[in-house]
């Protein structure tokens, strides 16, 4: 025991002595929640337009203040001709151009309608559709100020409650995601690239003959990174709770323990993939594209699970993290307790206890 | 000259002999880029709704109708309570509630006041906005269509808004992550390879003997970065044509400026991978470094969101973000047609980005220490 | 002595890491075409030396030239005129021999067509013409260390420096493997060679012993034996370790 212990150490210090390392371990996840946090936000906003007056009178300068003091949207040229449309597209600068007609203030007032051109550039598609939307909203607004105040107010209106996330945070959606994407990369990608590279450096076979048992270079390989990722699991929710107000309304207990499972059933997925590669550049491209992709893309963190094609839903089921992420979200947003999540656990269990099998299975016809 | 071929000639068998790296390079990136695409997609289909109808009137149920016939929404079902629709919501078996109160069909027939509920499970804060939006245009096209006939509406003034979608008239949200996929796919095999590959030599001792020969730096990084950059170019023109045969991907501007901007951009990918293995130890700190810039970058440079709306600190940061350059100009390229001269900016910038990388790759590069 | 003669001198050569100093005021002189041993045990400073002279890395101090140019700021000129075996060996284990060969002494700038005759003629004279296709990884290590040796020597350098070429084979491969040394310093290449094993110090023309980063001793092996009184080189290196450790602890 003695012996493991030391082995255990000489882990850590080799871990923590490589600073480079360490500052991409704790620097990935604050930069992630950052990033996640500000960047990528579905916020839209100062989108660069073009605007065609063909008319020029009070009507359409009123409307064209309107749509750029909405704060979605900056002035980037004034079209004079239509000829003009698809080179202002194609300079890749404005996403949306309005046109106004010929007298549309007279014809709005004689006629009682005017049209407004909108064209996007759609090879955005879904930024296209939010902007003609926004476009048209604030288009719509301005026509009813415009008219008398009509005798019947609207008779239905439509409330509207978002719940969960009254303030529509996009950091809800990424602080559990992060959590499983920076849990996968320490634990899996780590400890299978460390592996890896003892068997590469042919020092796991100067191990294997030592007094040490399989499973005791296996754990002391293991046990630092459990270490690590849990102070990772830890710091992001303290950035989640502090600095984007993520609430935590289930139990603390309960979710900690779920991320230690969730720790170990990547650290189990990690000796597995050491287990089949050789070396560490395979042992990486492995773990980049059977783990963290996945995990990015297959799990609901950015895009929803509902909306792939079956196949996909089927292999987004087999993903680990898809359900780790369903747990924290239901435990830190709907406050839920063991008795709506026992599911997700259970499965989680049961792919640790999968690959945990699967690799003695495999370390023991090569070794042993 | 002489000496760098004889670098790349050795890379390239290095390359074509391992086993498990060839399909690493070619196989495995396009399994990925037909799953990404197909993954990647903000497009709302299947919005899970449960209906509390309070009302059970011949006009509630048009409604109900009028969501069930909608390809973005998917029934599961009609509550007799709200409290039983919200524990849909919360077992995560609904993502909207619309709740129909009882005097539905009297109010609007007599044109009174009354209103619909829209309970929206807003996590995914995304698709809360597009649930929202998609609902509120269904509710508000069955009010206009059921307005009180000769209501003052027809004789005030109205503004029509007539638009349309260029460049993609569909709104096919493939066509716009595609371009994104080829960056990333393209960016990850080549700036990998290159960067673990001196750093491989590291670990194993083969550059202590290449450092004890006469062999310039800038040959050896040039032999270096050849092969890898030939190999990225591949990957793009490979990535490219499945794209287009799967995909139907479209290709309006010149395949000639796409491949030479390509070109261009593989010096900054590579000279950063290069630089950054120049000053690793381990393969592991590479792919560490590597991995931590590329998931930055790409989050950054507007593949999922677009750059428009970032804060003014990540334009900054995006000066020196690569993928920004190239996620734009691809998709210009691509889907727009823009010519050379539109993306000339981008071309120079990056053309001067990389001579720098490089620069500096060669000179971390130490033969001596 | 003639200075044309000397191919590497060293005065004073000194090399710090920190607070620890490696190699302490080496001085040292080898002249062409002999069998340089530079002996020591593990740790001792050798392959720090070695390393400072092959001009991959800078000593701290000191006066030190190679083939006539200075290590501080002639390294690459050195390169040119010298061959370099590590002990951590250095063939590509993927590449074939025949690649192998082909790869360095391409990179030495040797012509296309200069190099596969003279690869088959150095493969036949080892008695391995028919490995040429064979992946590195696949041989046994004594054939490895033979062929990193002949890659080496290949573009016919005037110094070959050996860093404990021999570790971990058996005695008989040992003594093969001095036969190619020999070869190579008939054609007249300088050799400097570092190596624990004492008895391999038998087979050089001068010998100089390191303990803890200083040279102890230096000349012909059968010198050094009746200075020291010795009956084996093995004698002398233990009694110079003997005698610092005395030093290190008068009592």
């Amino acid at each position: 025991m003695k012996s493991f212990g030391g082995f255990v150490i000489k882990e850590f210090n080799h871990i923590f002595r490589d600073r480079r390392t360490m500052l991409v371990l704790f620097g990935i996840p604050v930069a992630q929640l950052l990033i996640f946090g500000y960047v990528v936000t579905n916020e839209f906003r100062n989108f660069r337009i073009a605007i065609f007056d063909m008319s020029q009178d009070e009507v359409t300068r009123e409307l064209t203040g309107k749509i750029l003091s909405s704060g979605y949207f900056i002035l980037d040229e004034s079209l004079t001709s239509t000829d003009g449309i698809d080179e202002a597209f194609k300079k890749g600068h404005i996403k949306e151009v309005v046109i106004f007609g010929q007298g549309f203030g007279k014809r709005l007032e004689k006629e009682g309608l005017a049209t407004v051109q909108v064209i996007a550039d759609a090879s955005d598609a879904n930024t296209a559709n939010l902007l003609v939307n926004y476009t048209n909203g604030i288009i719509q607004d301005f026509a009813i100020r415009y008219r008398p105040a009509p005798a019947h107010p609207p008779a239905i209106r439509i409330e509207e409650r978002m719940i969960y996330n009254a303030e529509l945070k996009g950091v809800y959606m990424f602080v559990p995601g992060t959590m499983a994407l920076i849990l996968m990369l320490v634990s899996a990608m780590m400890t299978s690239i460390s592996i890896a590279r003892e068997k590469e450096m042919g020092t796991l076979e100067v191990l294997l003959i030592s007094p040490l048992k399989p499973y005791h270079i296996i754990a002391g390989k293991v046990i630092p990174y459990v270490v690590l990722s849990f102070i990772n699991a830890v710091v992001i929710l303290l950035l989640g709770f502090f600095v984007f107000g993520m609430p935590v309304r289930g139990s603390l207990a309960l979710l900690l323990s779920e991320s230690l499972l969730f720790i170990s059933l990547a650290l189990s997925l990690g000796i597995f993939i050491s287990t089949l590669a050789g070396t560490q550049q395979v042992a990486m491209f492995i773990s980049m594209f059977a783990l963290m992709l996945p995990t990015l893309l297959l799990s609901g963190f950015i895009f929803p699970v509902e909306n792939m094609p079956l196949i996909l839903q089927w292999i987004s089921a087999l993903m680990p993290p898809k359900y780790f992420i369903t747990i924290i979200k239901d435990i830190m947003l709907k406050g839920s307790g063991l008795e709506f999540v026992w599911e997700e656990t259970l499965i989680l269990a049961g792919m640790t206890l999968l690959f945990i099998f699967l690799s003695v299975r495999r370390f023991k016809t090569r070794f042993v | 000259m002489h000496r760098i071929l004889f670098i790349i000639q050795k890379e390239f068998i290095q390359i074509f002999r391992d086993r498990t790296m060839l399909p690493i390079i070619f196989l495995v990136p396009l399994i990925q880029m037909i799953i990404l695409v197909y993954a990647a997609t903000l497009e709302m289909k299947s919005i899970d709704m449960v209906i509390v109808d309070q009302d059970h009137s011949p006009l509630s149920r048009e409604l109900r109708g009028k969501f069930e016939g909608s390809p973005f929404f998917r029934l599961r079902g009609v509550a007799e309570s709200m409290a039983l629709a919200e524990r849909e919501l919360h077992s995560d078996r609904a993502d909207i509630i619309l709740n129909i109160p009882a005097d539905f069909e009297e109010a609007m027939v007599r044109n009174e006041s009354s209103g619909v509920q829209l309970l929206i499970s807003a996590i995914n804060a995304t698709a809360a906005g597009l649930t929202q939006a998609y609902s509120r245009r269904i509710i508000m096209a069955f009010i206009q269509e059921h307005m009180p006939q000769g209501s003052e509406t027809v004789a005030l003034p109205h503004i029509s808004v007539e638009s349309s979608f260029w460049y993609n008239p569909e709104l096919d949200y493939k066509i716009y992550m595609l371009p994104g996929i080829l960056v990333i796919l393209v960016t990850i095999i080549g700036a990998f390879l290159t960067a673990l590959n001196i750093v491989r030599e590291k670990e194993k001792g083969t550059i202590e003997q290449i450092n004890v020969t006469p062999v310039r730096k800038y040959q050896f990084i040039t032999g270096k970065l050849v092969p890898f950059w030939i190999i990225a170019m591949l990957e793009l023109a490979f990535g490219l044509s499945l794209g287009r045969l799967l995909f139907q991907i479209p290709v309006e501007g010149s395949l000639w400026v796409l491949f030479g901007f390509t070109a261009v951009y593989l010096l900054v990918a590579l000279g950063i991978g290069l630089l950054i293995s120049t000053m690793a130890g381990t393969q592991q700190q590479v792919m560490f470094i590597i991995f931590f810039f590329m998931l930055t970058f790409i989050l950054m440079s507007g593949i999922f969101t677009p750059v428009e709306s970032m804060p003014d600190w990540a334009h900054a940061v995006n000066i020196i973000n690569p993928f920004a350059y190239f996620m734009r100009v691809i998709r210009m390229l691509l889907l727009k047609g823009s010519g050379f001269w539109e993306i000339s900016k981008e071309f120079f910038s990056l053309l001067v980005y990389g001579s720098i990388m490089l620069g500096l790759a060669v000179w971390r590069y130490q033969k001596t220490t | 002595m003639d200075s044309i003669e000397q191919v590497i001198r060293a005065r004073d050569l000194t090399k710090r890491f920190d607070s620890f100093t490696a190699n302490d005021r080496l001085s040292f002189d080898v002249y062409r075409g002999e069998i340089f041993g530079f002996l020591g045990a593990n740790g001792a400073g050798k392959t720090t030396a070695i390393r400072i002279l092959c001009g991959l890395s800078k000593p701290t101090s000191g006066e030190v030239s190679v083939a006539g140019y200075d290590v501080y700021h002639q390294t690459e000129q050195i390169k040119e005129h010298i061959g370099y075996m590590s002990q951590r060996f250095s063939l590509y284990e993927d590449l074939t021999v025949g690649e192998n060969f082909r790869f360095y002494a391409g990179i030495y700038g040797l012509p296309v067509r200069t190099i596969r005759p003279r690869m088959d003629e150095m493969l036949r004279s080892l008695g391995i013409g028919h490995l040429k296709g064979q992946l590195i990884a696949s041989l046994p290590l004594g054939w490895k260390q033979k062929l990193a040796f002949s890659v080496a020597v290949f573009h016919k350098p005037s110094i070959v420096f050996l860093d404990e070429p021999t570790g971990g084979v058996d005695p008989i491969t040992r003594r093969q493997f001095w036969e190619l040394i020999y070869e190579a310093a008939r054609g007249g290449i300088t050799v400097f060679v570092t190596t624990h094993y004492m008895d391999e110090a038998e087979y050089c023309d001068r010998v100089s012993i390191m303990v803890d980063g200083r040279i102890e001793t230096i000349g012909p092996p059968a010198f050094l034996k009746e200075k020291h009184q010795a009956a084996s080189m093995e004698q002398v290196f233990l009694k110079l370790a003997r005698k610092r450790q005395n030093e290190r602890e008068p009592q």
